[in-house]
């Protein structure tokens, strides 16, 4: 007997999750080590301001667009906030996702209501096929991209709309898209580690790293 | 309307009125127009007098399919689906034993061959066919048997239907489901541990009422009462919506009848209609009394990852994580020492470039 969408279910719930999570964590822990011991040589030159300055700096100062960025490229900026915050909202504030967490590691927290996450969910996914669409229309973005640009976009997206069309029980039975949600957040897990998704990761080291360079070259931050 | 149905009914202290009222719901849970609701008692009233062949099986089951037929709320009323068929072979229920018991199953088939209806509960054990045997014949024999002089089949209960409870990992019997094994016949499925007595009643009278099943699901559910979720119909929707959860079965939020689903309720993935129908003659059901839904007329509901697993929660810890984590460390360090070897190398082997080789 073929599997039943109950059994898929159990199945994304189980042995594929065991699978993802071993992935994840294996891919995280490799790639962080494999980073920060790269080893770099000390650097001897005097920093411009107190020794780290620069590096904190960066780390903040990168979340904010440059001076007339915002107005070159505005979908870039706020379509980026948007759907940046509005994820963060939708995963660590979805009651259902609390109590993954807390299951997996006994910590918990406030959750937020349903509603007020859908609208957050719809939001995100309208910030996101805007940088897509803005990613194909400019040309010199559609040039910069590549596969692993298009793929990373796929991987965020379909656990975001897989998700949302369960909780509205659009499209599919409720057991078979919630299915097909938790295997989509299973993949993301799979390839966070290896793809350019890994800035959730690797974002604040190496802007502090960049920073705290620049801090050494003179270069006024 | 006369008849015998209601003269026996009317013995045992049941109204004509409330025989009609009865009809008149079963019609109307299956969405059927209201001029269904008297057709089916005129139907149910000639069948009586007709009175069907029914032929009832029951293999690897524990008898509470046919505990919550024969002792559901109204027992008159809903008991009457003995009055209006001829139940020629029930082993809980009928008088006769042994050879005389299995001689009514033949002679019933035979003098019926091609217009009995044919009613399992329970699963067929295929691993070995001895497992589970009636009268020194095995299970997949006498379904087999029976099953082709049947003009339907309806497999009620969750281990006909898909198995059930036998079927659970690691499945020790080789259990099958009735419609595993029976392909070239209509077979309905009435899932449940146990399935609701009025759905039982109505797809019945159905059965009397139109000569046909109802309209079934992709699972072979009555859709009438199998088409919408638990979670659809449930009376602590709202709580889920706001996001309000009991956290135990004794909490203040439980004490509130906020919804279950963190304490494992299974009802947003289960397809029945026990917030519509309840249980006890309307009195509560399941999420009523305090406690999530099981999930039992989905197939597997058994092996579905634990009844007091949230839907959202991993089936087991990550176990595994652990190791993998560790993995992935030696894996980084192996890559940072090969890394670190290179550089030497590079190191060792530069060769720094003079004025002299520019020269050159």
């Amino acid at each position: 007997m073929s599997m039943n969408d109950l059994q898929w279910l159990t199945w994304v719930r189980g042995t594929g999750f065991n699978i993802a999570v071993g992935i994840f964590l294996l891919g995280v822990v490799w790639r962080l080590i494999e980073v920060y011991t790269l080893g770099r040589k000390p650097d001897l030159a005097a920093p411009r301001h107190v020794p780290g300055a620069s590096g904190w700096h960066t780390i903040v100062r990168r979340s904010l667009p440059p001076p007339g960025m915002l107005a070159r490229s505005p979908v870039s900026y706020i379509g980026g906030y948007v759907f940046h915050v509005g994820l963060a909202i939708v995963v660590f504030f979805f009651a259902q996702h609390i109590l993954l967490v807390k299951q997996l590691t006994g910590l918990s927290w406030p959750g937020l209501p349903s509603q007020l996450i859908n609208l957050t969910a719809v939001v995100t996914m309208v910030a996101m096929l805007a940088v897509l669409v803005d990613r194909i229309r400019q040309p010199v973005k559609r040039f910069l991209s590549t596969f692993e640009d298009w793929f990373t976009w796929a991987l965020t997206f379909l656990p975001l709309v897989t998700g949302w069309m369960a909780t509205q029980h659009l499209l599919l039975p409720y057991t078979r898209m919630l299915a097909l949600h938790i295997l989509t957040v299973e993949l993301l897990l799979v390839f966070l580690p290896f793809t350019k998704l890994f800035h959730a990761f690797a974002l604040i080291g190496s802007r502090w790293y960049n920073g705290d360079t620049n801090g050494r070259k003179g270069v006024p931050v | 309307m006369k008849g015998p149905l209601i003269d026996s009914l009317v013995q045992q202290g049941v109204s004509r009125r409330s025989f009609l009222k009865y009809c008149a719901t079963l019609a109307s849970m299956m969405a059927l127009p209201p001029a269904a609701g008297p057709a089916m008692a005129a139907a149910i009233a000639a069948a009586a007098t007709r009175r069907p062949p029914v032929i009832w099986l029951s293999f690897q089951e524990c008898t509470g399919c046919t505990e919550s037929l024969t002792r559901s709320h109204s027992p008159t009323i809903e008991t009457m689906i003995f009055d209006m068929i001829s139940l020629d072979y029930h082993h809980t229920l009928q008088a006769a034993s042994g050879e005389a018991a299995e001689r009514a199953r033949l002679e019933s088939m035979q003098a019926n061959f091609g217009k009995y209806l044919l009613i399992v509960d329970g699963s067929i054990p295929t691993a070995n066919t001895a497992y589970s045997t009636i009268a020194g014949i095995s299970n997949y024999d006498m379904l087999m048997e029976t099953a082709k002089g049947a003009a339907a089949v309806i497999a009620v209960g969750s281990c006909a239907a898909f198995g059930g409870i036998p079927h659970a990992n690691p499945n020790p019997t080789g259990a099958k489901s009735v419609g595993d094994l029976i392909t070239d016949k209509p077979v309905m499925n009435i899932p449940g541990c146990p399935p609701i007595p009025v759905v039982i009643a109505g797809v019945l009278a159905h059965f009397l009422t139109f000569g046909s099943l109802p309209e079934l699901d992709d699972k072979g559910r009555p859709k009438a009462f199998y088409g919408e979720t638990i979670h659809d119909r449930c009376y602590r929707r709202p709580f889920y919506d706001q996001g309000k959860f009991a956290k135990t079965f004794d909490d203040e939020g439980a004490r509130r009848g906020w919804c279950l689903f963190e304490l494992g309720c299974k009802g947003p993935v289960t397809h029945n209609a026990c917030a519509t129908t309840k249980w006890n003659g309307g009195t509560s059901w399941p999420v009523e009394s305090g406690h999530g839904c099981l999930g039992c007329s989905e197939p597997d509901f058994w092996d579905a990852g634990g009844f007091y697993k949230a839907l959202s929660m991993p089936v087991r810890p990550a176990t595994a994580a652990a190791a993998a984590a560790g993995v992935g460390a030696v894996a980084g360090l192996a890559v940072s020492v090969a890394n670190r070897a290179k550089k030497s190398a590079a190191i060792r082997t530069h060769q720094p470039t003079t004025l002299e080789d520019l020269e050159k």
